[in-house]
Parts: structure tokens; sequence; C-alpha cells
């Protein structure tokens, strides 16, 4: 007996019963399908981000420090630089100056303003990511109007607009010079928002983040990989919240797949009744019906994946955007870069192929030990 | 070839609507020949082709099938010995719509794994020998009736059985069709082939190729 034929044999007869049935076994694909594309876009999503932040933290500096007022972050005195530089082990201190401006005039969206080390324009100018140019629907060489600190109304002329591996980074991003920055938001020179500290052994981080604080026991010192657990921390709860939301309608998703294998219309029954007795043995209907069950699953994981992708990549995720972005009107067009992890497709199909299997198990098996003569009976 | 022991078959033993089909039924089929059973609905005889074709396990008695008892045989072996030893004629014919005719015949082959061009080639043969090679593709549902019979016996020979086991049919047919039927099942009995037929129709149990007729009643021999 040639075995592989065998298969072949079931397999075929398989996929003919399938198609013989289009319409009942497609409304099962279409909400399998479905049920594999919400975890499928909510795991891409979660994870394109947290690389995303990853990759934006790689170029981040080893330490910031902050300085903390009554608990809240206030502004750093520059000076505070040199009594750092004296820590044995720092390599630099940089003053940075950066913040937030709410744009009121186009979509209330909230910018993020920063001066950069090297900014190559003049006062004056400005560099925008694209997602603060689209949000305003300007270009270069276009002028933007910023409400300054005293109510003063500043012109700025775009510049550049930034393009960005990572446009999560840079959307929303306003480069400008340090003398429009401290004028728009009145900041005297002898201060700035945060210091950042070059260090040169990356096993002294957490020992020079001590001696700054006890040095200086206003500032808080922040290390990079803080940071990085934080945001992994933070996506992986949004991301678990909706997969919880998710467990339920998988729940669904399995009594309607025991519902459907267990509920086999007459016709079914009378096809298997003709199969065991014209000589197919129990293993090879319940063959069948694992066959019948791994073209299902395959179909709707593959087709919910590939749509899960489309979704978050170049759909934006646009139905969980509220929950997973978190804000937004921020990041009106977001795109993220395309990141899969075989751990995680593996992740997935057991999550959602594996409870279809156990749910259709034991109908499957019922339905092939039905009786032989039942067709005789008929 | 066939022997019977004192069958007795009882459906939904124990509880209120138990009911016995078959009560010590005893007698022995000859290779070769063509046996009917008639009767009235009700007699008993399909379920005595059930039990005989390895389809469903006697309350009590034995089948002996060429000197092998086959009665208490494990799942596995009842249907090897269903798919070698015997080929299905149904009542109703009972091909899968949807498919075409040559897959239904081919269907009872599919669990030997036989290379698909010579299991074809096989079925085709008996298409020609039934003079419906260019019905062979057509979906089973498009066949004529005559058409369904002649399928229908071709996927009972299809494993080349030494017998075909035959359950009423002709009760849907007409009576040229059902004596189309008789002539075929006497060019099988040409070829060697045991038939054993239950059926009520005049036709059958008074045809000349018929070499014995068995009468029942309320699940006994008459």
């Amino acid at each position: 007996m040639n075995k592989i034929e065998k298969q072949r044999y079931i397999l075929d007869f398989t996929l003919s019963s399938l198609l013989r049935r289009k319409g009942r076994n497609a409304a099962l694909v279409l909400v399998y399908t479905f049920i594999v594309f919400l975890p499928a876009s909510v795991m891409f999503f979660t994870h394109a981000v947290k690389r995303e932040a990853a990759l934006v933290l790689a170029d981040a500096p080893e330490i910031i420090v902050q300085r903390i007022v009554a608990g809240r972050q206030a502004l750093v005195p520059a000076s505070y630089a040199d009594r750092i530089k004296t820590i044995r082990g720092v390599n630099a201190v940089r003053g940075r100056l950066w913040g937030y401006y709410f744009d009121p005039v186009f979509g209330g969206a909230n910018y993020t303003l920063v001066v950069p080390e090297y900014y190559p324009y003049d006062d004056g100018t400005i560099a925008v990511g694209s997602g603060v140019a689209g949000n305003s629907g300007s270009g270069e060489d276009n002028l933007l109007v910023f409400k300054a600190h005293d109510g003063s109304l500043k012109t700025l002329r775009i510049r550049e607009v930034l393009s960005s591996e990572s446009e999560l980074v840079s959307a929303d991003l306003v480069l400008m010079s340090q003398h429009d920055f401290r004028r728009l938001f009145g900041i005297q020179p002898a201060y700035v928002t945060d210091l950042t500290v070059a260090v040169r052994n990356p096993a002294e981080y957490v020992t020079i983040a001590d001696k700054i604080a006890k040095l200086l026991p206003d500032t808080r010192p922040i290390i990079r990989d803080e940071i990085l657990r934080t945001y992994d921390a933070v996506f992986n709860w949004r991301g678990g919240i909706l997969l919880v939301v998710l467990a339920g309608s998988v729940a669904a998703f399995v009594i309607f797949a025991w519902d459907r294998a267990a509920g086999l219309s007459a016709e079914e029954k009378k096809e298997l009744g003709i199969l065991k007795a014209v000589g197919w043995e129990t293993s090879d209907v319940l063959m069948m019906k694992l066959w019948e069950g791994a073209v299902i699953s395959l179909t709707a994981f593959l087709t919910g994946v590939l749509l899960a992708y489309a979704h978050v990549f170049f759909g934006s995720a646009s139905l969980f955007e509220p929950v997973l972005k978190g804000w937004s009107v921020l990041y009106p067009d977001i795109r993220l870069t395309p990141f899969v992890s075989a751990p995680d497709v593996a992740v997935l199909f057991f999550i959602t192929v594996i409870p279809y299997t156990v749910a259709t198990i034991i109908p499957s098996w019922r339905a092939a030990t039905i009786d032989p003569d039942s067709v005789m009976r008929s | 070839m066939i022997e019977i022991n004192n069958i007795r078959k009882v459906y939904n033993a124990g509880v209120h609507n138990e009911y016995v089909a078959l009560d010590g039924v005893s007698c022995s089929l000859e290779a070769g020949k063509v046996t009917v059973f008639k009767g009235p609905s009700g007699s008993g005889k399909t379920t005595l082709l059930s039990v005989l074709g390895c389809m469903a396990r006697p309350t009590s008695g034995r089948i002996v099938l060429s000197g092998r008892d086959i009665t208490s045989l494990p799942e596995r072996f009842r249907t090897d010995v269903r798919r070698r030893t015997f080929g299905f004629i149904f009542q109703q014919f009972n091909l899968i719509k949807g498919i075409t005719a040559l897959e239904n015949v081919m269907l009872p082959a599919y669990p030997f794994g036989e290379r698909r061009a010579s299991l074809e080639k096989r079925a085709l043969l008996l298409f020609e020998l039934f003079s419906i090679t260019r019905r062979a593709r057509e979906k089973a549902e498009l066949l004529s009736g005559g058409e369904i019979q002649r399928a229908a016996i071709a996927r009972a020979l299809i494993n080349d059985p030494k017998a075909i086991i035959a359950d009423e049919p002709t009760a849907h047919l007409d009576s040229s069709l059902s004596r189309d039927f008789m002539e075929l099942v006497g060019r099988l009995k040409q070829e060697g082939k045991t038939a054993i037929i239950a059926s009520h129709d005049p036709i059958v149990y008074e045809s000349g190729v018929v070499d014995r007729v068995i009468s029942m009643r309320d699940g006994r021999i008459e």
C-alpha cells in the first residue's frame, strides 16, 4: 500500500468536500480569519512600535539628567553641566533644549520642539517632520506661526521637511535654533531643559548615575535602558489589555467551531456512512476530518496574518489606533516599519489554531465513528 | 461460503423501545450463486445484509466466511474483510453528489493507496463494461437513473470483491431498468461472483438468474 498516495486521495476528497459545501465553510473561514486578524494586528503593532522605540533610543544618550522641583520636572541650570563633568568617568555633558508645543490652529496637535546639537540653518527658520508638514498643510519655504510664551506671534520659515527611517520619531518634530527656542518659550540662557551625559565605560552607567544624584540631590538621572524598559512595559500593557478583550472573541469562536463540527448535516452524515460502508476505516475518516481542519486553519491563519500585516503596516492599524497609540492626534499618519518575528507568529498560531483543533477533535471523532450500517438504514 | 448460525440482532436492548430485528436466523449461502432474501418491509432483510457484510455486529450468533469466524473480529479487521470481500449496492445507490461518477467508483479503493493512473484505468474498464464511459466524468447528480444504477454497480466491483450485497436494488427503478439490473447480476454470476440480494420485487426474485430465494418474516426465515 502506498501511504502517500492514500493521503493524497484523502486530501483530494477532503478538498472536494469542502468545495461542495463552500457557503458553510466560507462562513467558518471568514469568522476564523477575523479571529486570527485581531490578535495578529495587536501583536504586529505592539512589536513594531517597541522596535521603533528601540531604534530611536539606540542613538539616545546613555544618561539623561533632569531636575525635579516639588516632584515635577523643572529647567536645569546650565552650570550643573560643569559640576557633572568633575565626576570621574564622565566623557561629556551637554545641555539640551526641547519641549512640546500645542498647536490650536491645525487640529489641536502637539509638536515636539527640539534644538539640535548642530542646527544648519539661520535663526527664524525651522525643519519639520512629515507629520507636522502634513497636519499644517505646509511645505518647504512656507511660514508657520507659533504663539510665544508672552502671547506674541512668531513666524518661522520651513527650510526642510525631515524624512526619517522611523516616522515615529520625526513625524511631530520641529527643529529650530537655540535663539528661536529661547524666545518662543522665554527660557533664560542660564537654563536648559535637561542634560545628556556621555560615559566612557558602559559598566559604570549605574555608578555614575548614583554619583550625579548624590552630587546634585535635586536631579533625576535616567539611564537609557530604563527608558527602553518603560516603553516595553507600556506597549506590553496596552497589547495585553487588547488581547484580554480578544480572548472573549476567541472563546466565542471555539464554541462556534465546536458547534459547527458537532452539528453535521444529514447529508454529511450520509456521506460519512457511505464512505464507511464502502470500506473506509474510522482512521481514514478521522484523517479526512484532520485534513479538513488543517485546510481551514491554514487558510484562515495565513489570510488573517496577511490582512493584519496590511492593516498594521499599510493601513496604520486604524482599527486599534486609539487604544494602542494612546495619543492619536499626535501622529495623524504614522506608518510603521514592517517587522515580524517568527516566534510571535508561532505564538499566534498556537493561540488561534490549537483552540480550533482541540474544539473540533471530539466532534470529528464522533463523525468518524459513525456506524457504516447507518447508510443501509437511511 | 457463508455460514449464518443462529443470528440474533436486537436494537435498543433493555430499553422500552427494544426491537428484535433478527431472531435466530440460520442458513448457508453458496459461493458463485445468486441468493435473494424476500419478505415484507420490517422482515429483517436489510439488517441481515448489514450483519453479513460486516457493517453491524449481531447481538448473538456466528457468521463464518470461508471457514473463518468473522463475528467477533475487531473493527479494523472487519473493515478489511468488508472492503476485500463485499461490494455494496444500496437501495438508493448512494452515489456522493458533487463529485464525478468516476470518483464515486474509485472511492472504495482509496484506502488501498493504489497509484491513481492504474486505479483510474481499472475504474474506466468498469465504465466500459457497463457502457457508460462517456458519462464517467459527469457529476453524479447529472446521471440518469440507469446510469446511476450502473455506476453504483461499478463502485461495488472496483475492489474486485468475491460477493455483491444489494439491498432493494430495484426499489427506485422502473421495470425495464430492474430487468437490466438482473441481467447485470447474471453477468456477474457468470464471472463467478456471489450475489446476495434483499428484495420484495418479483422482477428480482422470479428472475431466471436467481438460484435460491429465502423468505423472511418478523426477523425469521420462513
